[in-house]
């Protein structure tokens, strides 16, 4: 008696195949409507090409080219950055740092960064083999395409929506997972705040239409800033004067930080 | 408690769709912790997550209120005009005050408390002058070990106003990156006086005499305009292929041509 009861009040099996029949290409459309919704203005702003193009709301990404053929490696960028951006003193901890190329005249060639090049660099000891050397001034290359993005579980650090790589200090749960998928080295964890810490091209200077403290001291003017794309900006005059490298672009992060006057050896 | 009344609820239920009690207490608790997740989100999300992507939104603004140390390149001039005037007319004139001085914004928030450093003893000067395989060819370096060992820079040298201790005898001397590029590009032949008219003190004192550029688009158009234009006849003009010409008045509107066009390696294109 039961089971006649039940056949006549719940759907029968053909009405439920029915039913789902219907119900999931509806379910499906109405997801990827609201994933294109979402979507949608997050990948403008991560494309410069296209930034250009969409208009409203979009802004124009940061950026910054290094002229490796001026840098004479005093360090005042790096000692820049520490009072700036209260990076601590001690070795180690760097939001940008110095590294001297050496090549010899055969064999590997030989890099270093004593002390992120804040107090100057040693003489080169075995001078009379020694092709060529010179600086290269690193920092968070701001990639378009950031890994360190990718991979923060909490989404701690994002892209803002200038193009800047940076870190929600008060969400960071400090698990490195970051520091371990940057490709260019460019993010250490801060001793005192136990939080990913990083180059953020000093944000709250550019939103003030300052310099970066890093480009403000440089004495020879090896680094220039600027908005990617717009002609009036000093760095895309300079991109347009110049033959610019990114570095380690086979790993198609797209990084905002262009050198001029790099050699190959300069990864 | 909830049971009985759960009996009672799914008894009238039961009669009616014919849904067992089971079912009735798992959609309850299925109910329950929907609203607890539900209740927990709202509770633990920062309200600005998720405004402009995956992350919090006010981070930006936490970012942004940071406070500053470096106050910029002209904030000096305002009070040491005398001392910004001279380094703006040396050789020093793109090192800003705050390399040597350090941070300023403090100092101009309130200047009788916050006193700069005025470095006076030998060790900063050779962080940029010391001699260094690695600097760049011409830029002006010592070897400190022997350049007058123990005494201070400035006995001989202003900061403010260093002179270089000879003239230099060409244009590429000082402006070494400009004629390596220049070299390589198709305007190598081109002396730097053709466009340039250089007074000859500005090899003395650079920055008080500066040189010229040329501030007419007729001068490129010597040799870059359509030939129907051409009213006098530059040497290299005849041999310029056709597409290295344009109509002069029409082509560049209220620009001067080196505004998009760098003479010095001019492939580069706009």
């Amino acid at each position: 008696m039961k089971n006649k009861i039940s056949s006549k009040n719940l759907l029968s099996r053909r009405q439920f195949l029915d039913f789902c029949r219907k119900a999931v290409p509806t379910g499906l459309l109405l997801v990827t409507a609201g994933a294109g919704r979402a979507g949608g203005p997050g990948h403008s702003v991560a494309d410069p090409a296209s930034a250009g193009g969409e208009g409203q709301g979009t802004l124009r990404p940061f950026g910054m080219a290094i002229d490796i053929r001026k840098c004479i490696g005093c360090g005042r960028c790096v000692n820049a950055c520490k009072i700036e951006n209260n990076v601590p003193r001690e070795p180690l901890y760097f939001r940008t740092w110095v590294e001297r190329y050496i090549l010899p005249a055969e064999g590997e060639p030989k890099v270093d960064s004593p002390n992120g090049g804040l107090d100057g660099f040693p003489e080169i000891a075995e001078s009379n083999s020694v092709l060529k050397s010179f600086f290269v001034p690193k920092l968070c290359n701001h990639c378009a395409n950031p890994p360190c993005v990718q991979v923060c579980p909490v989404g701690a650090t994002f892209q803002s929506p200038d193009g800047v790589v940076l870190v929600d200090q008060k969400y960071c749960v400090g698990c490195r997972y970051c520091i371990q998928a940057c490709p260019y080295g460019a993010r250490y964890l801060h001793p005192e705040k136990l939080t990913a810490d990083k180059c953020t091209f000093c944000y709250h200077r550019i939103k003030k239409d300052l310099l970066p403290a890093c480009v403000e001291v440089c004495p020879t003017q090896a680094r220039v800033f600027g908005e990617i794309g717009s002609h009036s900006s000093p760095l895309w005059r300079f991109i347009r004067a110049n033959a610019t490298t990114i570095l380690k672009a086979e790993l198609n992060t797209r990084p905002n930080v262009f050198y001029a006057g790099a050699s190959s050896e300069v990864r | 408690m909830i049971f009985t009344k759960l009996n009672a609820k799914g008894k009238w239920l039961l009669n009616r769709f014919n849904i067992p009690r089971q079912t009735i207490a798992l959609g309850l608790l299925f109910g329950i912790l929907v609203v607890v997740f539900l209740a927990g989100r709202a509770l633990f999300v920062p309200r600005s997550f998720g405004l402009y992507g995956h992350y919090r939104g006010d981070a930006i603004k936490d970012n942004e209120s940071l406070a500053i140390q470096f106050a910029g390149s002209t904030a000096c001039a305002d009070c040491h005009a005398d001392i910004f005037d001279l380094k703006a007319g040396s050789f020093h004139a793109n090192v800003a005050c705050e390399v040597c001085h350090g941070a300023a914004a403090d100092h101009i928030a309130d200047p009788g408390k916050m006193k700069q450093s005025a470095p006076r003893e030998r060790g900063l000067c050779p962080l940029c002058h010391n001699y260094n395989p690695a600097r760049p060819t011409g830029f002006p370096q010592i070897i400190t070990d022997r350049h007058n060992p123990g005494k201070p820079c400035m006995k001989c040298h202003n900061p403010h106003d260093p002179k270089p201790p000879s003239v230099p005898a060409g244009c590429n001397e000082c402006h070494r990156a400009i004629a390596n590029q220049l070299a390589v590009s198709p305007h190598a032949a081109l002396d730097c006086t053709i466009c340039h008219d250089v007074p000859e003190t500005h090899k003395i004192s650079p920055r008080q005499n500066r040189p010229g550029k040329p501030n007419n688009n007729n001068f490129c158009g010597r040799c870059h305009a359509k030939p129907a234009d051409t009213s006098t006849n530059a040497p290299p003009a005849a041999e310029l292929i056709p597409t290295h010409r344009v109509e002069i008045k029409t082509h560049a509107g209220r620009y001067l041509c080196w505004e998009c066009h760098y003479p010095h390696h001019p492939e580069a294109g706009p």
